[in-house]
């Protein structure tokens, strides 16, 4: 089987790899381009650990065929920190400590700033339900919402005029 | 999962006619449902014809005052589209009931329409089923039915279609308008789309090799009261065990389709007729030649009881 030559944007950079039509996304970005805070937790869509955006839109990687990224943009985990400075989500889930073993943690972040970008403001009940495509096995959901909705609090007080 | 070769398709009718001309070969939309089923090998394309670039992901209002949904819209855009929300709530009800906003963001109207059941035995490639392998036998019949079909079904396979959408769209009596190889183009009504098992249960619609959907187009509005009622052994992650897709008007009259229990989404229109006189009377003729398990039994009266709590939603709104 030919290799397919994919080109992409990948958290703000130029990307180029090979590839073989079946390499998933999530596969792509763990072993092409060793960005490895994406996580497979189930492989078929269920768990949510592979979430990234793709062209702005919150996907499951695992059910992306890298060939569907070419020319396409990417956001990742590794996407969130700016400049060596925690996103204020990453912060809040450590102050909260929204994580026990962390393997969903990437998916749950990158979802919940796709919610926040969406709402600043939303409700508990909105924030569960934006959230319900990833599954924690340790936290039993609680302090994710709470960090998530402080999180949010913090965004809108920073966007109240001086 | 089995090797294949990717091509993106740039128009619709080349699109069909690459499929039909390589044998094995299929479409890839959302994959949502497809990917899936290929990591299981239980779907083995030997080609796949990407159709995402396709451009069908509009939702148009039609001369005679409906919508056409675009093949492409994804699930979370057609259930967010305010004229759905205002006229066809009972298809953003389904839609929402359905999947996670990962899934939803990526699946496709026409996607949805084509995935493939969920029954176990279907699943398990160590197990018989005539739908993953003709002639091989069905391993769901005497064996763990509860999921299963009750009405519509063969002696070669009592598998349900899983969807949602697909529930609303047949009370909405819409139409699935494709392309074929040769770039000629037809309009099929929903209820002609999905096909009963019958003795070729590997079917699951009448559409031809490398016919492509573009679109799905829903009649106007009928007004009413929309619901969407989906019954299922836990709130999330799970596929209905029965659920009723109802628009129900002022009068009492209305009409229900149902989810979870045959090979297809099941809508009786001469049961229909029967709506004012309440939702048993609805369904003692929607399921008068059902055929179900012991293990399923259970699903006809549950058709009853999601009908009349949709009745009486209808009734309070």
């Amino acid at each position: 089987m030919s290799k397919q030559h994919i080109r992409a944007t990948v958290n703000g950079d130029a990307v180029d790899f090979l590839c073989e039509p079946t390499t998933s996304l999530l596969n792509a970005l763990r072993d092409e381009l060793r960005l490895t805070g994406s996580k497979e937790g189930c492989g078929s869509g269920d768990c949510g650990a592979c979430s990234v955006m793709l062209d702005d839109k919150l996907v499951c990687s695992c059910l992306v065929l890298a060939p569907e990224i070419d020319g396409r943009r990417v956001e990742t985990i590794e996407g969130l920190a700016q400049d060596g400075q925690l996103h204020p989500l990453q912060r809040k889930f450590l102050e909260h400590g929204a994580l026990q073993c962390g393997f969903c943690t990437p998916g749950v972040l990158v979802a919940a700033k796709a919610l926040l970008e969406r709402n600043v403001d939303p409700t508990e009940e909105e924030t569960r339900y934006w959230l319900a495509g990833n599954l924690c096995r340790c936290t039993g959901y609680d302090k994710i919402i709470r960090a998530v909705l402080d999180t949010a609090a913090e965004l809108r007080q920073e966007r109240l005029p001086a | 999962m089995k090797p294949f070769t990717y091509e993106r398709a740039k128009t619709p009718a080349e699109a069909a006619a690459a499929v039909a001309r390589q044998p094995g070969a299929k479409f890839l939309a959302g994959g949502t449902n497809l990917l899936d089923l290929m990591k299981l090998e239980i779907e083995t394309p030997r080609h796949l014809v990407d159709v995402q670039d396709l451009k069908l992901d509009r939702i148009e209002p039609t001369t005679d005052g409906g919508l056409r949904i675009g093949a492409l819209v994804t699930n979370t855009a057609l259930a967010a589209d305010t004229r759905v929300r205002r006229d066809y709530g009972v298809l953003t009800r389904a839609i929402v009931a359905g999947a996670s906003g990962q899934l939803r963001n990526k699946a496709t109207t026409a996607g949805n329409l084509l995935q493939r059941t969920r029954c176990p035995y279907f699943y398990d490639p160590n197990m018989p089923c005539n739908k993953r392998k003709p002639g091989s036998g069905c391993a769901a019949i005497g064996g763990y039915s509860r999921q299963l079909a009750v009405i519509g079904s063969s002696d070669q396979c009592i598998a349900t279609y899983p969807g949602d959408m697909a529930v609303a769209m047949r009370v909405l009596d819409a139409t699935v308008e494709t392309v074929k190889a040769d770039g000629t183009t037809r309009a099929i009504p929903i209820a002609d789309f999905h096909r009963l098992p019958g003795d070729k249960p590997h079917l699951d619609n009448n559409l031809e090799a490398g016919e492509l959907i573009t679109a799905v187009t829903v009649p106007r509005p009928l007004g009413g009261t929309h619901h969407y009622e989906k019954v299922r052994d836990r709130a999330s992650y799970a596929f209905a065990l029965v659920s009723v897709a109802a628009v129900i008007q002022k009068d009492g009259s209305g009409r229900a389709a149902f989810g979870g229990v045959a090979h297809k989404p099941w809508r009786v229109e001469a049961a229909d007729a029967l709506m004012t006189q309440g939702a048993a009377a609805v369904t003692a003729r929607a399921f008068a030649n059902a055929r179900p398990t012991e293990d399923n039994a259970f699903k006809i009266p549950l058709a009853t009881r999601a009908l009349a709590a949709t009745i009486a939603e209808g009734k309070s709104a």
